[in-house]
């Protein structure tokens, strides 16, 4: 159940890269998303699905124009979601969602990230409901929240979910230009009652990290410990929804920029909660923007059900307590990973 | 007295304000044309243009007379009004007509006195007034998408949305002192339309678009149509509350710049507040701190509340917006067909530059295929390594 991934990768590559034929006449993948074409890394190994099964007959039509209609689909592709990009045709939802941009931009870009920089392995994918709602309760670390990143991916890219997570952010996100509109074109809303519960009444997988700003401007020294869970605002919106609670953990986040101090005067300067000091930034300038290649583990845990609760989303004992079973599992999850992981990188 | 849910007895006389303006003689001359209706009386301080006092049928009785004056008492005493259409708010300030001063009067002093001459008038059943969205303000800290209940976290800086505010607040302190009075608030969405001609539609016609650098508001209209039937259920029919009118769903400012084919220019926040508080025209445009705060929050509202109690359904935002880019199709700098053309002509070029180059890569095919193996064949060891 471990690492169905990892199990079957490297000998998928070994046979893509051995017999290269078969690999780069691949248009035998027609799941893949047309609007991405134009921007999706072309890896000839990406998403080797399906290799296998087209091998045969691939290898005898290679001299024909098989690899030249992918290109041509690839390249029309490419054009018409420009031409539906420049002329307003795409369908946002109220909170601002694109899921257009997202598939074919978004996503794309967070592979490369999620597949060859941090070699994400996902463990548990089951427990997310393939359709109807759910809240996905992670814990939140890395100085820059890439982790909200990689699991909105993991959540996107699980062959058997393929969903898109919508997150909720802290209003500093909303507070800043282009951030919070990429935010909002991502799938992100503000971290609020009324737009988790209208997200949730919608049927949506909505993730949230309730450490907020305390996990992740943690120190290094402190790396996954849990922090407070705030007032278990995310609980409450769970009962009186009735929705399933799936506490994720996430394992690497830590490592990608080890925060080892936090210029405060800078930070109140600035207006943000901290302004961190890495190994790396602000010594190297921007290079120290690049995270540290960390390996990472993500597990989404057993959907803990609320259904029912409903009536008792007031109670703040019930409320407390549910919390602290959530980031107990959180934690205990965090070990097993860790002790799963020897080295970080 | 029969205040009954279901079907209730049209009012025989109603009363409109703001007659001389487009929506005003719009809803007026609807309402004239409604059988069950038997007179509609309009009233404006100012007289109508041309071009609206085409709209004003002759059964419309229009009474020029400042709200301001005791006169509309006599008026609703003596023709015996039954319902009031309150629509003479005004969204921006007009700067031939005395700007944000008179404004502000207008909205705010016009709609007190009204409710003072309402509260004498003893047929009075009714009383619709128009407001606006802008009533939840705009800050960060706002959900995605409001709700009738939604309280705004701050006073907006906008003189419109403070004026909305002002307004509802007069109309909540009528309803407590004339409880008999059914009070329906309106919280309309931007108007928009083949013929609407408001700050925003102008905003839209211009052939390059100021828009907030790094900001993409989501932004919601109602079709003016889908407001006059809103409108007239209202008035016919016996819906007390507070109610969201917008067209459901949303579009981006930046979506709704493409597809009308404009070009948007992004300035700086700091400027667009700067060219908002100036008293001067920007352009021949006018441009408020009401339109800057939209612009940078946007502004999503929930409409079940309207959809269950009305039992219609507006035109979605993304349709009334088609509607409106229908009648103003001129001065697109980017046309939609220019774009489509631009397209295949691209595709037509690849596609014959592929078919020249095709031949020599079949040719070359064996060489360069040994080798692009090879490549692939590194790659794969290096990726074990790393894991």
């Amino acid at each position: 159940m471990t690492t169905t991934s990892r199990g079957t990768r490297p000998s998928q590559e070994r046979r893509g890269g051995g017999s290269w034929r078969h690999d780069t006449a691949s248009r035998g993948r027609p799941d893949e998303p047309i609007s991405g074409a134009g921007v999706a890394p072309d890896s000839p190994n990406a998403e080797s699905e399906g290799v296998g099964a087209e091998a045969g007959n691939v290898t005898v039509g290679r001299p024909g124009d098989g690899p030249e209609d992918i290109w041509d689909a690839r390249v029309a592709g490419a054009l018409a979601f420009m031409r539906r990009r420049l002329t307003g045709a795409y369908e946002v939802d109220e909170f601002g969602f694109d899921p257009e941009l997202a598939d074919g931009v978004f996503h794309p870009v967070m592979h490369l990230l999620y597949k060859d920089w941090f070699r994400v392995e996902v463990s548990g994918a089951k427990h997310l409901p393939l359709d109807g709602p759910a809240l996905v309760v992670g814990n939140h670390s890395g100085t820059i929240a890439l982790d909200a990143l990689m699991l909105t991916h993991a959540v996107y890219d699980e062959p058997t979910v393929r969903r898109h997570l919508r997150l909720l952010g802290a209003d500093l996100v909303f507070r800043l230009p282009f951030l919070s509109e990429l935010a909002r074109k991502g799938g992100a809303t503000l971290a609020c009652a009324p737009d988790v519960e209208r997200l949730l009444g919608l049927g949506e997988l909505v993730g949230v990290f309730p450490e907020g700003f305390k996990g992740v401007g943690k120190h290094f020294r402190d790396r996954y410990k849990l922090q407070r869970f705030g007032r278990g605002g995310f609980v409450a919106a769970a009962l009186r929804t009735g929705t399933p609670i799936v506490p994720v953990a996430i394992v690497g986040a830590e490592e990608t920029y080890p925060m080892l101090g936090n210029i405060k005067p800078l930070a109140r300067l600035l207006g943000i909660p901290y302004f961190p000091v890495t190994p790396t930034f602000p010594w190297l300038g921007p290079l120290g923007l690049v995270p540290l290649p960390s390996k990472w583990l993500i597990e989404f845990c057993e959907p803990i059900e609320t259904a029912h609760l409903t009536d008792q989303a007031d109670d703040p004992m019930v409320v407390f307590n549910l919390a602290d079973q959530v980031r107990e599992t959180i934690q205990q999850t965090l070990h097993e990973l860790l002790a799963r992981r020897p080295e970080a990188f | 007295m029969t205040e009954g849910l279901g079907e209730v007895a049209a009012p025989r006389v109603v009363l409109v304000t703001g007659v001389a303006r487009y929506l005003g003689a719009r809803v007026a001359a609807m309402l004239a044309g409604d059988e069950r209706i038997g007179h509609v009386v309009g009233i404006d301080s100012a007289d109508p243009s041309a071009e609206v006092a085409a709209l004003l049928p002759d059964r419309v009785e229009v009474v020029r007379t400042d709200v301001r004056t005791a006169e509309t008492a006599k008026i609703m005493i003596n023709a015996g009004v039954e319902a009031v259409v309150h629509l003479a708010i005004a969204s921006a300030a007009d700067q031939n007509a005395g700007g944000r001063a008179a404004m502000k009067e207008q909205n705010v002093i016009g709609t007190m006195q009204l409710l003072a001459a309402c509260q004498q008038a003893p047929d009075l059943r009714k009383i619709i007034v128009r407001s606006s969205t802008a009533a939840y303000g705009a800050s960060f800290r706002d959900p995605a998408v409001f709700t009738e209940t939604t309280e705004p976290r701050e006073v907006p800086r906008g003189g419109f949305a403070r004026d909305v505010l002002d307004i509802e607040g007069y109309v909540r302190g009528f309803h407590r002192r004339r409880p008999d009075v059914t009070a329906t608030v309106l919280r309309f969405a931007p108007f928009i339309g083949e013929a609407a001609n408001t700050s925003l539609t102008r905003y839209f016609r211009q052939s390059v678009v100021p828009t907030v650098f790094g900001r993409d508001p989501r932004l919601q209209f109602v079709h003016v149509d889908d407001a006059m039937e809103i409108l007239h259920r209202a008035v016919t029919g016996n819906h007390p509350g507070t109610f969201n009118v917008a067209g459901p769903g949303t579009i981006t400012l930046s979506q709704a710049v493409r597809r009308a084919g404009r070009i948007a220019v992004p300035v700086l926040e700091p400027g667009m507040s700067a060219l908002a508080g100036l008293p001067v025209r920007f352009g021949s445009r006018d441009f408020s701190l009401d339109q800057l705060d939209l612009f940078v929050h946007g502004r999503v509202v929930d409409t079940t509340a309207l959809r269950t109690e009305f039992g219609f359904e507006p035109r979605s935002t993304a349709v009334a917006f088609a509607d409106f880019l229908r009648g103003h199709s001129g001065g697109a700098v980017l046309p939609r067909e220019a774009v489509r053309a631009a397209e295949l002509a691209i595709l037509d070029q690849i596609r014959q530059a592929r078919a020249g180059v095709g031949a020599g890569v079949r040719a070359a095919d064996n060489f360069s295929g040994g080798r692009l193996a090879g490549l692939a064949g590194r790659r794969g060891v290096e990726r074990d390594d790393d894991d």
